[in-house]
């Protein structure tokens, strides 16, 4: 009998087998799915502490909790989710992940900074959930003082430094996806031929790595002052709590375009692939995420315009503001010229990507409300802010991060994942994630602040129709962890380049092998040619035509 | 020159050594003279001349390539923006006195 399966083919997630060639791996490949484990790991906690809250938010009076743990469940969710879940979600994964293969490299320049930063996060990550379960901090995410230097009675040092210590993680991920970049692109691989995903984690690099240590002096300054009592932040020891709310936003502001500029960079990808075109206004599109990354820096006072800072100050951020919005919509607007006329497929990363310019576009249209400086008075604090801001992170940045990363899985695992279940999740997040939100817009604009969970007896309508949303959303994510972790064992097969997209990572099969190319790859063409067949040609075709 | 070629002398780390202490002795010489508001832009000003001279010299900037160059004025710049846009509030908080009864 002649046997005809072709030989086991070695990659980089079968080369070895030992929890130690995971745990010591220098491969960029691996070291992405470690990140993604622990994101996940992150995602599910801060999940977990949304739903609790959610569950006592559905009457307006105290029912499960008192206001302690509410105060510190709100912000064990927003440290989770935005520290150790959203910061590195897409750049520590799917950047880590992908930049060597799109860039036709070997890996990343810095193989053993890019195992330490995995590392230095991971211990951050288990000093934040330490403080969790020491008893958790009751600040908000945003740690303001004098409440968190001077009266907060919880672990807000130990807390604060996990973030410290995990913000160093960051800042060497954007080194080393700066210096992969510049130095690192395969032969032809010029500046204006790189995929949009690329420029998006140049320009998200670029800020981490200017951000990044102001937040961590700034955190250092707060313990300083809690320990030794020196006055910097309080004002009874001749501190000024308005400087925090600088420095921290100075950060943190620019934080949320750390998250979402390169979710921005996976939807060009799936956009281009599933309207079979190339990116409209490609090159102004990748300038744009330089235009993000240097603006969105110049806009922090319009977190503080009711916080005491000058008003002539508030209008010069005001302005700033307004201004950030405008690469924002070129690339709404550049997505949308790039599907006119294409010839659209509606597979599961492509709906992800369709349901982010929603999102998105109405998360940044509320955002030119809260620039504005007399209805940010209005609104400043509530609900409304709360709406805004999960518009972004969760219909943006979450929706491009399963985007991602279901249009690559098949590279990264080698399987197809189910069409069907991957659309029935997609559209169930959708139809979950605007219940849960879409109610909070109202009752923040009828007066609701924020972080309270007693409240008068006229907003429990759409309190509770914002918990029945948050339960279909969680649905919708379980639905897509069961396929997902199904597709690992019994899926489908994949191919060198299923979705027949463009780009240097498809030309290498699924999973791709360690060294990622067997020979260097050579770039003759432009981002995105779906013109050219042999561009996007797939190792299945070349099988069916033997 | 790349900076890991280039190999400075001890006698050029001790002129900078030398400067660093000539201008700390400055500053608490001038620390005894009251110069109004000037005592903070003249401390300022020494401070930037010593951090300057740290960047160039002891951080091996000046022997550096272009990219380097652009990396430390990067942060320079950032630096000088942040502090402007926060002095931005702190110097106009005054502009419109706040109501007597406050």
């Amino acid at each position: 009998m002649n046997d005809t399966s072709p030989p086991k083919r070695t990659h980089y997630l079968n080369a070895q087998h030992t929890v130690g060639s995971w745990l010591f791996t220098l491969d960029h490949k691996r070291i992405g799915l470690l990140y993604l484990a622990t994101i996940l790991l992150f995602f599910l906690l801060g999940g977990i502490a949304a739903m609790l809250f959610r569950v006592e938010l559905m009457t307006p009076d105290p029912t499960y909790m008192e206001s302690e743990t509410y105060n510190r469940l709100f912000t064990m969710h927003g440290i989770t989710m935005i520290f150790f879940f959203l910061i590195p979600s897409i750049p520590a994964v799917l950047g880590n992940f992908l930049l060597p293969l799109m860039l036709g490299t070997k890996d990343l320049a810095f193989p053993r900074l890019n195992l330490a930063s995995w590392y230095v996060f991971t211990f951050g990550g288990l000093l934040g959930l330490g403080s969790i379960i020491f008893g958790g901090v009751d600040t908000g995410w945003t740690f303001y003082t004098p409440y968190s230097s001077t009266y907060a009675n919880s672990n807000v040092i130990l807390a604060a430094l996990g973030i410290f210590i995990a913000g160093f993680g960051s800042i060497m991920t954007g080194i080393n996806f700066i210096v992969t970049i510049h130095k690192m692109r395969a032969p032809g691989l010029t500046w204006f031929r790189l995929p949009l995903f690329i420029w998006a984690h140049y320009a998200t690099s670029i800020i981490i790595v200017l951000g990044t240590p102001v937040i961590a002096i700034t955190i250092l300054l707060v313990a300083i002052e809690r320990l030794f009592q020196i006055g910097i932040f309080d004002p009874a020891l001749g501190g000024d709590p308005v400087l925090f709310q600088h420095l921290f936003w100075f950060y943190s502001h620019p934080a949320v375009y750390i998250m979402i500029l390169p979710g921005m960079g996976v939807i060009s990808e799936i956009i281009a692939c599933f309207s079979r075109k190339r990116i409209f206004g490609y090159k102004v599109v990748a300038l744009s995420s330089l235009a993000i990354a240097i603006l969105g820096f110049f806009v922090w006072g319009h977190h503080m315009f009711v916080s005491s800072q000058s008003m002539y100050a508030g209008m010069i951020f005001s302005i700033l503001s307004f201004l950030v919005a405008i690469p924002s919509a070129i690339k709404v607007f550049n997505w949308t010229a790039t599907l006119y006329g294409g010839a659209i497929k509606l597979d599961t990363p492509m709906l992800y990507a369709l349901g982010f310019i929603g999102l998105f576009t109405v998360g940044g249209l509320t955002g030119l409300f809260l620039a504005s400086m007399a209805i940010n008075v209005h609104v400043h604090d509530t609900y409304f802010v709360v709406a805004h801001f999960h518009y972004v992170m969760v219909g943006g940045m979450v929706m491009a991060f399963f985007g991602g990363l279901h249009f690559w899985w098949p590279k990264m695992t080698g399987r197809h994942f189910s069409e069907l279940f991957g659309r029935i999740g997609a559209v169930t997040i959708f139809i979950g994630f605007n219940l849960t939100f879409f109610p909070q817009f109202i009752v923040g604009y009828l007066g609701m602040p924020r972080r309270y969970h007693v409240y008068p007896e006229e907003f429990q309508f759409l309190q509770v129709m914002s918990t029945g949303g948050s339960a279909v959303l969680a649905l919708g994510y379980l639905v897509m962890a069961g396929y997902l972790l199904h597709s690992l064992v019994l899926g489908k097969k994949a191919s060198s380049n299923p979705w027949r997209a463009v780009g240097l990572e498809w030309t290498t099969p699924s999973p791709p092998p360690t060294e990622n190319f067997t020979t260097e790859p050579y770039v003759d063409y432009e981002a995105y040619d779906y013109t050219r067949e042999e561009v996007y040609r797939d190792d299945a075709d070349e099988v069916k035509g033997a | 020159m790349s900076s890991s070629t280039h190999i400075s002398s001890l006698k050029s780390y001790l002129n900078v050594f030398w400067t660093l202490m000539a201008l700390t002795l400055l500053t608490v010489v001038v620390a005894f003279f009251d110069l109004g508001p000037f005592n903070i832009i003249v401390a300022v000003s020494i401070a930037s001349v010593k951090a300057y001279v740290v960047i160039l010299y002891f951080m091996h900037v000046k022997y550096s390539n272009h990219i380097i160059w652009l990396t430390v004025a990067a942060g320079f710049i950032w630096f000088v923006l942040m502090l402007g846009l926060t002095i931005a509030d702190y110097a106009t908080r005054e502009w419109i006195p706040y109501p007597e009864a406050w």
